[in-house]
């Protein structure tokens, strides 16, 4: 776990870092769903960085796009792609844009327009019933993102077709760019609704990796059910003054706040290997 | 007259296909009547995916199949697939680049009476926009069926629209040869050049005949791609004839008409016409009455073509 969370919070450095250099990016929903990523792709997921498109991988799709900068932050560290090509991020020509395409390695579908990753990912499961392939399939959504009528449409479907090999995941940090998820347009009761859709429905706290591994390593609960996980996080995590802010949705951070960000990480990673 | 409905020929030469083909896989979105598609439902329903009335999720589901190595046809009425699920198309298939054809049947008027909103009169000009996508519009059965085999053996996107109506067979038999992206000349003259696409190219070929007993030698273009185009074909022919006239079941805003001006406007002494709706919610009527209001049966383009030649030259 340890390791986890060192990971983590080493990420969340180079996610502020791409942010600043780049002066642009989506460094709240980037922090909220960093430990849910590291979870995935450190502790639960099969893949092989050098064969992106092995066809027993298990799946990822970031259907919540903008939160592209934790993402390729994680395949560079994999080795995906080489991490310096983290420096390019957003710059003329370069093939990190600001929401996931399919010319970095290890994405599997353009992502950005909100509303679209679930139907692809129960497509994707789909064809591994079909082929009787034991992969899985991970989808992970932005709470705001649920106003896309096109995710419960995706939800009927993938129940109806029972679909056990399907995870979606709920970025639950209850803020979106205009304010609180149930000031916008009010989600709750979540549980109840996914539910109501034919979903397993799960809860975690979205930051603490020994509940996030246990939850995804005993899926599926429930054979012939897709199965959501609501992960209750924090927009902003890991930056005091960026924390339950909405304003950093998507907002660069000024020189100041850039060295305030960094000094807090950084000594939290100190801490973090000393204790060790 | 020998008749075949397209979307049939369709189905039919897609289940053949997917009869030795294990990767084809169909999907649609309560439609497999209309589409013609239930045989695969029937006979092959683990290759068989509905989803309901959901055109977005139809399209997202069709784009993940195709992404895990199968070959995806979604069909179903090209009103609903050129619009309601059109971002789906644009993200999830075309800048992705899946292997996801979208069959889209009872396109243009030939929903006739049931109103506008179940008219499509505006996809060639969407589709044409949008890159990484090709757009096709088969003009008989054969030509439809010998395209179908050539989209299996395709692993890029496209959009394929039909009618719902029977309509007369141009071609002799499947086996004619058809190129990937390029035109069909039908006919040869030296007055005016006609481009069709879809199925109304029936009717600009009986519009040559008619043109022909009043003294007017026409060429007849098929131009089943409109992209990508046969700008080489289109260019050659239009640089000898210089008259050049297109219909299509489209409104006169972003099809085939706009491609092929795009593609002659270098050559300024040719001279084009477009024929196709103009820009208003069609009448009421059959499909038959409402080309006759708009003049593409064989008279109105006939009639089109004199006006038009006699104002140009």
């Amino acid at each position: 776990m340890k390791q986890l969370e060192r990971k983590a919070l080493q990420l969340r450095i180079e996610v502020l870092k791409m942010i600043y250099e780049a002066g642009s990016g989506h460094i709240g929903g980037s922090l909220s769903s960093l430990d849910i990523l590291v979870s995935l792709f450190y502790g639960v997921m099969r893949f092989d960085p050098h064969r992106p498109f092995w066809e027993e991988r298990d799946r990822f799709i970031l259907s919540k796009g903008h939160s592209v900068e934790a993402y390729y932050a994680v395949l560079a560290d994999l080795g995906f792609f080489p991490r310096e090509e983290l420096r390019n991020y957003c710059r003329f020509g370069s093939r990190l844009t600001g929401h996931p395409t399919t010319k970095v390695p290890g994405v599997e579908v353009n992502t950005g327009s909100l509303g679209h990753g679930l139907a692809v990912g129960a497509g994707m499961a789909m064809a591994g019933k079909m082929d009787q392939k034991g992969y899985k399939v991970y989808v992970l959504m932005g709470d705001g993102e649920l106003g896309e009528g096109s995710v419960w449409e995706a939800a009927q479907i993938a129940a109806h077709y029972k679909l056990d090999n399907l995870i979606g995941i709920v970025d639950r940090n209850k803020l979106q760019i205009s304010g609180c998820t149930e000031d916008i347009l009010r989600l709750e009761d979540l549980m109840n609704k996914w539910s109501a859709f034919g979903w397993e429905v799960l809860n975690v706290d979205g930051h603490n990796f020994e509940e996030l591994l246990k939850i995804f390593k005993a899926i599926p609960l429930t054979k012939n059910k897709p199965h959501v996980i609501i992960a209750h996080t924090t927009k902003g995590k890991g930056v005091s003054f960026m924390e339950n802010d909405r304003s950093w949705h998507h907002r660069v951070p000024s020189k100041e706040e850039f060295e305030k960000a960094l000094g807090e990480l950084s000594t939290k990673l100190r801490e973090l290997e000393e204790n060790e | 007259m020998n008749k075949i409905a397209l979307r049939h020929a369709i189905a039919e030469a897609l289940f053949s296909i997917a009869q030795v083909d294990p990767r084809v896989v169909v999907v649609t979105s309560d439609a497999r009547g209309s589409a013609g598609i239930s045989m695969f439902f029937d006979q092959m329903p683990e290759r068989a995916v509905e989803v309901g009335i959901a055109e977005q999720s139809a399209v997202g589901i069709a784009a993940g199949l195709a992404l895990s190595g199968k070959k995806a046809f979604v069909f179903g009425p090209a009103c609903f697939y050129s619009a309601r699920s059109f971002e789906q198309i644009k993200n999830d298939v075309a800048y992705t680049g899946s292997n996801v054809k979208i069959i889209g049947v009872s396109g243009g008027v030939s929903y006739g009476p049931l109103g506008s909103t179940h008219h499509t009169l505006h996809d060639i000009a969407l589709f044409r926009a949008t890159p990484g996508i090709d757009v096709i519009l088969p003009s008989d059965a054969f030509q439809a069926n010998a395209i179908i085999k050539m989209l299996c053996e395709r692993e890029n996107p496209a959009y394929l629209r039909v009618g719902r109506n029977p309509v007369p067979l141009i071609y002799d038999s499947p086996k004619s040869t058809f190129n990937y992206g390029r035109g069909v000349v039908l006919r040869k003259g030296q007055d005016v050049v006609l481009i069709a696409t879809g199925e109304v190219v029936w009717h600009a070929l009986e519009a040559a005949r008619l043109l022909a007993e009043a003294g007017i030698d026409a060429t007849v273009l098929d131009m089943p791609f409109i992209k990508p185009l046969d700008e080489e074909l289109i260019i050659e022919v239009a640089s000898q004839i210089q008259r050049v006239v297109t219909i299509e079941e489209h409104s006169v805003y972003g099809g085939l008409g706009e491609a092929v001006t795009h593609c002659l406007s270098e050559l300024p002494s040719v001279a084009v016409k477009i024929l196709g709706i103009p820009d208003e919610y069609p009448v009421t009527g059959t499909q038959e009455e409402v080309y006759r209001h708009y003049g593409f049966h064989a008279e109105g383009i006939k009639g089109a073509v004199m006006d038009f030649l006699g104002k140009v030259g």
